[in-house]
């Protein structure tokens, strides 16, 4: 039990996506305009990174290693194509304002890095942690993109006013150069804190 | 043929498929280190994005629509360009050596470019017609190589100065980006 839960806490900060792991970056600058369009990919990736993850694992054995690349990528389509559908039917909003974005969460490096460097060695039920958490922090880590974008690009979070009226927005986080600036300045956080901590824990 | 020019125009500057419409990141953080690189990667990415643009639309106006499978398009567009890639490489390797020594090692990473599926996927969802679509590829390629090749020169300039150590690498590269695309941006108006 305690590996199951290392494996699905290490996505969540030691090997986070798309922070530490600089996987995924297209649809990680592309969606992250608004919070929740963030969240609706974010789900889709879980869904997708947790079947791709347990079937890889499943059939490690039966898939000959010449082959494994193309077989993953099909595995992973399908799992896209269950998401394109659901969504198309269920969240059709979610759907109009994702676009493209869903059909190219098959080329989402993270989701084949998983399987080629996790799932194809690993027992099923961690490469289900494994995928879960990866799922999970690359979620979270959109969402914290979107929300300092939406907020200060729009003042509004969920759609919601969360400043005052007269705060205009700061239109360049909307915009798609906005969104490097704003990824590039939130890496470059991420790499203070995690040193913070790193002399931190050697100073102990 | 000033709809043609006009689109082309827009799909290289103020769409730019990089900076404006966050295509092919991958590989912009990968080889954008050296200029070399650079060209390679943007020459083996337009050789593809042309060829794998034409075959897609192909396999989805002649295959998938007649038979009502247009559902399979995710699952057709990727097997389509694997294959292809597989396909150019084998190609190039028997009838061009030189040019396959100069690509060859960037063509297995262009499969997992999602800038040649989401061109594929645009061109489809835009409803162009058959040299739209190529035209479309080949001025979406064009535009990678510039915004590319711009980043690598001037990525290749940070290697020697003072850049913060915090910021060394992917931040500063992308605030670059960031800054390279307001440039872009000022086309808008241009094309539409």
């Amino acid at each position: 039990m305690s590996t199951f839960w290392g494996e699905f806490s290490k996505g969540l900060w030691k090997e986070v996506p798309p922070f530490r792991f600089v996987l995924g970056l297209c649809p990680t600058l592309a969606v992250t305009g608004q919070v929740s369009s963030a969240l609706g990919l974010g789900c889709g990736v879980i869904f997708v990174l947790l079947i791709s993850n347990t079937l890889i694992s499943t059939f490690k054995n039966n898939i000959p290693p010449k082959i494994r690349v193309p077989v993953f990528i099909v595995i992973i389509a399908s799992a896209v194509t269950i998401v394109e559908l659901m969504m198309e039917a269920y969240f059709y909003t979610v759907y109009e304002v994702l676009g493209i974005w869903i059909p190219l969460i098959v080329c989402n490096c993270l989701i084949l890095g998983r399987g080629e460097a996790f799932a194809r060695k690993n027992p099923i039920h961690l490469s289900m942690a494994d995928g879960l958490g990866m799922g999970v922090g690359f979620t979270l880590s959109l969402t914290v993109l979107g929300t300092v974008r939406e907020i200060i690009g729009s003042g509004t979070w969920f759609g919601l006013n969360v400043l005052p009226s007269a705060y205009i927005g700061f239109d360049l986080l909307q915009n798609p150069p906005g969104a490097f600036i704003c990824l590039g300045l939130l890496l470059a956080l991420i790499n203070v804190i995690s040193s913070r901590l790193e002399s931190k824990r050697q100073a102990c | 043929m000033e709809d043609y020019l006009m689109m082309m125009i827009s799909a290289i500057f103020a769409n730019n498929i990089l900076l404006i419409r966050f295509l092919g990141l991958c590989p912009y953080v990968g080889v954008s280190g050296s200029v070399n690189n650079s060209v390679g990667m943007a020459g083996a990415t337009l050789f593809v994005n042309v060829l794998a643009s034409t075959f897609t639309w192909l396999v989805y106006n002649y295959l998938l629509v007649p038979f009502e499978l247009e559902y399979l398009r995710t699952v057709a567009f990727i097997l389509v360009i694997a294959s292809l890639v597989q396909l150019v490489e084998i190609v190039l390797q028997k009838t061009a050596p030189a040019l396959y020594r100069a690509l060859g090692i960037f063509l297995p990473l262009i499969t997992t470019n999602c800038m040649i599926f989401g061109v594929a996927v645009l061109n489809i969802n835009q409803e162009n017609d058959f040299l739209e679509a190529v035209l479309y590829a080949f001025a979406t390629a064009i535009g990678f190589a510039l915004a590319l090749l711009i980043l690598a020169g001037i990525r290749e300039r940070f290697a020697i100065g003072k850049v913060p150590t915090t910021m060394r690498g992917v931040p500063i590269a992308m605030i670059t980006a960031g800054l390279m695309g307001l440039c872009f941006q000022g086309f808008i108006g241009l094309g539409q």
